[in-house]
């Protein structure tokens, strides 16, 4: 789950980590009401920053600085409402419906911090740059001697000593390495106890008076941990998400909104991913990934096509079910209740194995319903993009 | 033989009492496989379907000799679960619960350092040796004993690779589902070093999906140490960058771990790479031609 700078900024801020004095805004007003808190509390200038759930804010004209208090209310009602595409957003773009007025800092250094859980190590890995304000991957690409790397022992933080380490090697003045230790600690402890994929402060700022910020921040949590959370699980803004991926989350399916016309519903992930590879491989496209899971229930499965149905671009349907845990009996009942509630006109091509399919096939010839069924994957993929074009 | 697990496999059902430990649990042992009891702690000293009950994986251990666990334990507790099994010496452990938090499974990677247990899993549909024992969820019907290992990522799709050599009249050694996760306890290297090994595997079908490393470090030990020849599939070759596509391991992120590069660092080692999903069949009975010339 992804959340906003502010909100981000919000938890860094309990655990220790310094961050500019600033104010999340949803309107003109407020965003005025709080510069002028910031120039009357001594801030010699404002940043707006729009908050979205993507990076490139600022090369997409979403981050700008006012010297008063009147700038800095006519650049928020410029940028509120402004839909901002950067190269994370993809081209349509995401509408701004959030802003944070920050003070503005005296920045000598632009510096990295990050924290991922290393797959291979299967541990946390804290990470610093003096490359700060650049992507990592392209440092990583570029000067991956750059990046300084300390592995989390499981269980346990960042040691005093390895942050020390990092802040030494991110070429910190020594008056500042203490601070910096502290601030970094502080992250870690930020990160595990709230259970994050990834961490990524960039820019660490250090400024020409020897002090330390974050300047931006990004936090993203680990969704299957999410339960023991419940306080985070309330800084979701769905308005960030896909409309049908958010309908697809209450019966906890797998949906991802694609380009395509071809509607796909899948068991597994892997079989998912490859069916919408084969249906690209037969010459069509496919207008989804949908995982309806390993444990799906009849009603779950009337949900999932539902919100495939729902989108559109649609215009055939294709049923691929390897069945495990999810009984291919289960999955038709849902079909054929799904297609009778919703009186579809659609074609669907229906590919069914595994545990029950006897049963299954079984009950979608008693509904009478007009199903193509199929054989092989690969049949299956020609005739629904052959369904699908006509 | 096989890998891993044959007819003398002692199986425990970590979650044995609960509907999928249940329905699975039977199904195995319809199978053939010897599974000798449950663990839920609570319920220890009650019998459930005909098997007793534990409270404590241990008890389970001294009472039936089991040398293998299964766990169907929720999410929550099945980091827990698996760490209990490993104290309790089990020599494999098989987790198919799904959505483990990924610092939860930090710590119960940590734990199985250094411990005779081999972790399969989690978030995956176990291991199958046809015709002798079967641990997981796979739908036993399409398996055929033969001389084809499968290591997997993704269940369904080893599911959907078995189907296609079954169809086509070619058996399976072993086929494993070492799961989805960004951590799990047994890794494509792992698995491709006991079917090198073994001897009833001619033919290894290596399947992986966007996300991670795994088939990068995989090639290099294929093209370095490998004498069987291997056939692979990676899932996930149109699948949009910096979005999680169902497994929690799943991702291109930062333009790495893309179905390409990984395609490109199987084929540069002697890899033969189904292009798609529905030539796997195909492509290793061309493999196997090859094999028999050897």
């Amino acid at each position: 789950m992804k959340i906003h700078e502010y909100q981000a900024k919000a938890i860094l801020t309990k655990y220790g980590v310094a961050v500019p004095r600033g104010e999340m805004a949803e309107t003109r007003e407020q965003a005025e009401a709080a510069a002028k808190r910031l120039f009357d509390a001594g801030a010699s200038g404002v940043v707006i920053k729009a908050q979205i759930h993507a990076g490139g804010r600022g090369k997409g004209g979403g981050v700008k600085i006012a010297k008063s208090v009147d700038e800095a209310a006519d650049l928020a009602s410029k940028i509120l409402g402004m839909t901002l595409v950067t190269h994370q957003t993809g081209p349509e773009g995401r509408v701004v419906r959030r802003l944070l007025i920050e003070e503005t800092l005296p920045i000598e250094k632009e510096l990295y911090l990050g924290i991922v859980i290393d797959r291979v190590e299967a541990r946390p890995v804290f990470m610093a740059s003096a490359a700060g304000g650049m992507e990592i991957e392209q440092v990583a690409a570029e000067k991956p001697d750059a990046i300084f790397k300390e592995y989390i022992e499981p269980g346990m933080g960042l040691e005093a000593f390895q942050a020390r380490k990092l802040a030494f090697q991110l070429g910190l003045k020594p008056a500042q390495i203490h601070e910096a230790a502290r601030l970094m600690t502080g992250l870690f402890r930020a990160f595990q106890e709230t259970d994050s994929s990834l961490m990524e402060i960039n820019p660490f700022v250090s400024c020409t008076d020897g002090r330390l910020f974050a300047l931006d921040a990004k936090i993203n949590f680990d969704d299957n941990a999410l339960f023991r959370h419940s306080d985070l699980r309330d800084l979701r803004d769905i308005t960030e998400e896909d409309p049908l991926e958010v309908e697809a989350s209450k019966y906890s399916l797998n949906y991802i909104k694609l380009d395509g016309n071809v509607g796909c519903m899948v068991n597994g992930a892997g079989l998912a991913m490859a069916t919408m590879d084969i249906i690209q491989y037969a010459g069509g496209m496919p207008a989804n990934f949908l995982d309806v899971g390993g444990g799906a229930n009849s009603e779950q499965v009337t949900h999932a096509f539902e919100i495939l149905l729902s989108d559109k671009n649609v215009k055939a349907v294709l049923i691929n079910i390897f069945g495990g845990i999810l009984r291919v009996d289960t999955l038709a009942t849902g079909v054929v209740e799904a297609a009778q509630k919703t009186h579809i006109q659609l074609p669907i091509v229906l590919r069914l194995e595994g545990t029950n399919v006897e049963a299954g096939r079984e009950i979608l010839k008693q509904s009478g319903l007009n199903f193509i069924v199929a054989d092989t994957m690969k049949d299956a993929a020609e005739k629904v993009v052959a369904a699908a074009a006509a | 033989m096989s890998i891993l697990v044959d007819k003398s496999t002692r199986v425990i059902v970590q979650g044995l009492t609960g509907r999928e430990g249940t329905f699975h649990a039977k199904a195995c042992a319809e199978y053939g496989t010897k599974i000798v009891g449950g663990v839920t702690p609570g319920k220890g000293g009650t019998t459930h379907e005909g098997w007793p009950i534990f409270n404590t994986v241990q008890e389970g251990v001294d009472k039936t000799g089991a040398d293998a666990s299964v766990i169907f334990v929720p999410p929550p507790f099945a980091a827990d679960a698996i760490m209990e099994a490993a104290d309790a010496e089990l020599e494999l452990i098989v987790c198919i619960t799904e959505g483990i938090p990924t610092l939860d499974m930090v710590r119960a990677w940590e734990y199985l350092q250094n411990r005779r247990s081999r972790l399969i899993g989690p978030n995956c549909p176990g291991i199958i040796s046809p015709g002798k024992c079967k641990i997981g969820i796979m739908p036993a019907r399409i398996h055929l004993e033969g001389s084809v290992g499968i290591v997997s990522r993704s269940g369904t799709l080893t599911y959907e690779a078995v189907y296609q050599l079954t169809t086509r009249g070619i058996g399976q050694s072993t086929a494993i589902g070492i799961g989805g996760d960004p951590i799990i306890g047994t890794n494509f290297v792992d698995a491709l070093e006991l079917f090198n090994k073994d001897p009833q595997t001619e033919v290894v079908v290596m399947i992986g999906e966007i996300g991670g490393n795994a088939e990068e470090t995989a090639a290099e030990y294929v093209k370095s140490r490998m004498k069987k020849p291997v056939v692979g599939f990676i899932a996930g070759q149109t699948a949009p960058p910096g979005r999680r596509m169902g497994h929690a391991g799943a991702i291109i992120s930062g333009g790495k771990g893309t179905a390409a590069e990984k395609i490109k660092a199987m084929e540069s080692a002697g890899i033969r790479v189904a292009k798609s999903p529905a030539e796997i069949g195909e492509t290793v009975v061309s493999a196997i031609g090859v094999a028999a010339k050897a």
